[in-house]
């Protein structure tokens, strides 16, 4: 990913700043630039997420996403954050059989990648099962 | 002096590797290891941390301590041996990460195992120059031995941070005075583009962490007029078990005033976060009134050394964010071959 | 509007295609469908293709251009139609308004993919920009890992089991078998499946289909003209196309498409059939889950049944409801921008009563269902005998 590529968004994947409608109170994330209830007529501001939320659904990756070779096994899981907009996040300190639904995550923040071994380090949000 | 501690936090990694484990592929006896360094295992950093990601789980801790907000935050120092980029900051990483940007100054420090130490008196100076309400100062590190090297036993990952301001009703903690002690001292060091640090096997004892850091102790025992009894609690610069032991036995300090704020027996040596984490494990427990001094080491060599008197707002702030004991007590341990991919000393 | 016929079609063989171009391809693929339609290559009006992504697979955008140019069709408009894996079912969307129209009389719908080119990793690389990079890649979701999320909260929600999920491969590996254009003509059994390797678990590597290089094409005309080249013209009864979030966890399912229960009311609408009248339909198994999901959501069993149904033998030939009788995406193989075309060419020969082996007896109706990435985009053509 380019450099401008990540830097762009380093407010949303340090900080999980979303977006929030003051018209209908609806809080996205990733961040949108329409609302997509109010449309023209909403009011969007950042929002900064709680940092917490429970898995809805998981899986054990065995065969990686270009970058994560070396975490194989690793857990990625969809996540609905209290706040209620739901992330697609890895589950990280844990063994790949130790999550299930429902399990309460809390969001950490962690190495994602780097541009090759000269290039930046990205860094983001993972979640860890909340002990 | 007129600055205190407004909030402090710290990060562990989870995972642990014992001296055993280690002593077994090297052929060594890990009875004579564990009783030679005073050291049963180490914490490992997991494939997705480094010293940036350690220093943010600090830092955000420190500001759920401190209560703070972290717009109100004038310079933030990151100490480390292992900063992520050879040039780039972790200090922006950081301070973007707990939202302290852009109304700050930042730069990473690096001064082996005292770094944090430095960063500290750096953000006491500009808080007691009025240049800023808070600064922070972080020491984290995700040290590396060679293999093979005895190091390799020791060299462990972790960080604390600490959050300096004005000595008011907010301060967990009052600085009541510090002392450095620094000479050119070439102990242990690591050159350009070189993975792993050399050092001077025996000669890193007596002339330099010895040397430093009684020197420091005894100048701000002198300055500020005070005997090792004065203190409730004694916190080393800790590469080791043993040479904090042994440095307190040699000022007059005893077992039970250092033997709080001693983490090298369960997590290794954290280099930069070690005598920020003694610290903090004895802020964990400490009573207001309590006098806490603090000596770091850093190869090269110097010692910064601090006195600290606890305050009440240390009961109030203790429990917002995890204590050291939470960290040390959270643990999966690895076997060599993980850790040694973990660490890229295997790489595909 | 005008109803629309299908007057021929033609396929590659699917596989790994390793002396094969990607131009030789659809020139084999299109002069089959004119063939098949007794059509000469100076009628066609226009073309379109599907092709999901020449410019990661083989370094080559503006196709359009290219497979006119070698089809010996220019200057006639070409233009190449992009919707990650069901870019071919969007052609032939584009193609069936474009007739429908009247703006064109005889038009091309085409769909190619060469997937081979390039290493396997690398393909899995390409398919993955079909999900958000921003959101789903950079965090370390391959394509796989969403649709095992999907498949592990069915698991979760409806019972649904790995054997069941295993019996979706199995069946339309029985089907290939049948077929000759299908990249495997061998059979496997639930345990193999069970047992074969991992990739994203719930789902292991016979849950998946295989990466393929294919083209197919079918010839489109109106309907009152297809008399002319055919006494069994099959005609487009309905179509229907819908798009939804290209995130899967932007999505308030995890079990169901939405795009493809709106894509397939569309079609259902526009045709007036149910889908009780359905007699067979290609849906787009890109993995097991996807075609239990698929079959739920175009209403041939009850929510939560896919993987029942599945299990009681309903979608296979003589079933209730054969589904992939090709073979599907896993057995017949899954090249991406050709996987549209491929299936309506599928139910244009079992409705003509030409499907061989895989026959279903006295189909009149069928069914298509291309989903594009997880989800984002769907589209579900309905045919029917035009005699």
């Amino acid at each position: 990913m380019a450099v401008p590529r990540f830097w762009r968004e380093i407010p949303s994947r340090y900080n999980l700043i979303g977006t929030r409608c003051g018209n209908c109170n609806q809080v996205h994330f990733p961040p949108r630039y329409l609302c997509p209830n109010c449309r023209r007529v909403g009011k969007l501001e950042p929002y900064k997420l709680k940092p917490r939320g429970k898995v809805i659904s998981y899986t054990v990756v065995h065969v990686a996403a270009e970058g994560f070779e070396d975490q194989v096994p690793y857990v990625l899981a969809i996540v609905e954050l209290e706040d209620g907009p739901r992330i697609t996040a890895q589950v990280t300190d844990c063994g790949p059989d130790e999550v299930r639904i429902g399990d309460e995550v809390e969001i950490v923040f962690r190495r994602m990648g780097q541009e090759g071994e000269e290039g930046v380090l990205y860094y983001g949000y993972k979640c860890k099962k909340v002990s | 002096m007129n600055v205190g501690i407004v909030g402090y936090g710290v990060y562990i990694p989870r995972y642990r590797i014992k001296v055993e484990e280690i002593a077994k592929i090297w052929g060594e006896d890990p009875e004579r290891i564990k009783r030679g360094l005073m050291v049963e295992e180490k914490s490992v950093p997991a494939p997705d941390e480094d010293t940036a990601t350690i220093a943010v789980e600090a830092a955000r801790n420190a500001v759920k301590r401190a209560g703070i907000d972290p717009q109100e935050i004038g310079a933030i120092y990151v100490g480390s041996e292992s900063h992520p980029y050879a040039v780039k900051p972790t200090a922006t990483i950081v301070a973007e990460a707990i939202e302290a940007t852009p109304r700050l100054t930042a730069a990473d420090f690096e001064f082996a195992c005292k770094a944090g130490t430095a960063g500290i008196q750096t953000c006491i100076g500009a808080v007691e120059a009025g240049m800023m309400k808070y600064g922070m100062a972080i020491g984290a590190d995700t040290a590396q031995g060679a293999p093979g090297d005895p190091l390799e036993y020791t060299a462990a990952a972790g960080g604390g941070a600490f959050i300096v301001g004005k000595n008011n009703g907010e301060s967990l903690a009052m600085v009541e005075g510090t002392y450095s002690y620094t000479t050119d001292t070439p102990d242990f060091w690591r050159r350009e583009m070189r993975p792993y640090p050399k050092h001077g096997g025996r000669f890193t004892g007596k002339p330099a962490y010895f040397k430093h850091v009684i020197s420091a102790a005894h100048g701000l025992l002198r300055q500020l007029k005070f005997t090792p009894q004065d203190f409730t609690y004694a916190v080393f610069h800790q590469p080791n078990g043993k040479f904090p032991l042994q440095a307190a036995a040699e000022l007059g300090f005893s077992k039970e005033q250092v033997l709080p704020g001693l983490l090298t027996p369960k997590i290794g040596n954290t280099y930069s976060g070690a005598s920020l984490i003694g610290l903090a494990s004895v802020l964990d427990q400490a009573r207001p009134g309590d006098r806490v001094l603090v000596v770091s080491f850093g190869s090269g060599a110097g010692s910064d050394a601090f006195s600290m008197v606890v305050k009440d707002a240390i009961e109030e702030k203790r429990d917002r964010a995890p204590k050291v004991v939470d960290y040390v007590n959270t643990k999966a341990y690895v076997d060599y071959s993980t850790y040694a991919k973990y660490r890229k000393l295997l790489v595909r | 509007m005008r109803d629309v016929a299908i007057i021929g079609v033609g396929l590659t063989k699917f596989g790994e295609l390793w002396d094969v171009s990607f131009r030789q391809m659809m020139i084999e693929a299109g002069a089959r469908a004119l063939e098949d339609a007794k059509i000469d290559g100076k009628q066609i009006d226009a073309m379109y293709v599907g092709n999901m992504s020449a410019g990661q697979f083989i370094r080559q955008e503006h196709i359009s251009s290219l497979i006119a140019d070698h089809a010996g069709l220019v200057p006639i408009p070409s233009t190449r139609v992009e919707g990650a894996c069901a870019s071919g079912g969007l052609a032939l969307r584009q193609a069936v308004i474009a007739v429908a129209s009247g703006i064109h009389d005889f038009v091309v719908a085409a769909g190619i993919e060469k997937m081979t080119d390039i290493l396997s990793g690398q393909a899995t690389g390409a398919l993955a920009t079909a999900a958000d990079q921003e959101w789903e890649v950079f965090v370390g979701a391959t394509f796989p890992a969403l649709y095992a999320l999907m498949a592990r909260r069915h698991m979760y929600e409806f019972g649904t089991t790995e054997e069941q999920m295993a019996m979706v491969a199995v069946k339309n590996h029985q089907n290939a078998c049948l077929n000759p254009c299908a990249q495997y003509h061998t059979k496997i059994t639930v345990d193999s499946v069970l047992k074969s390797p991992p990739v994203t678990l719930p789902l292991k590597l016979l849950d998946c289909s295989p990466i393929t290089d294919g083209a197919a094409c079918v010839i489109l005309a109106p309907a009152e003209k297809a008399r002319k080249f055919t006494d069994t013209p099959i005609l487009v009864a309905g179509t229907g196309q819908a798009s939804d979030s290209i995130s899967l966890h932007s999505r308030a399912s995890l079990t169901s498409l939405r795009a493809a229960r709106e894509a397939a009311k569309m079609a259902y609408k526009a045709s007036g059939i149910e889908p009780k009248d359905v007699d067979l339909a290609e849906v787009h198994d890109c993995f097991t889950i996807a075609e239990i999901i698929a079959i739920e959501d175009l209403g041939f069993c009850k929510k939560g049944e896919g993987g029942k149904v599945t299990q009681e033998g309903e979608t296979a030939i003589g079933g209730r409801i054969p589904v992939n009788t090709s073979g599907g995406l896993k057995g017949k193989g899954h090249p991406v921008g050709a996987t549209g075309i491929a299936q309506a060419a599928e139910i244009v020969q079992q409705l003509r009563g030409e499907a061989g082996k895989r026959q279903v007896k006295g189909a009149e109706i069928g069914l298509t269902h291309n989903v594009g990435g997880s989800g984002g985009t769907a589209v579900v053509h309905i045919f029917r005998r035009g005699d």
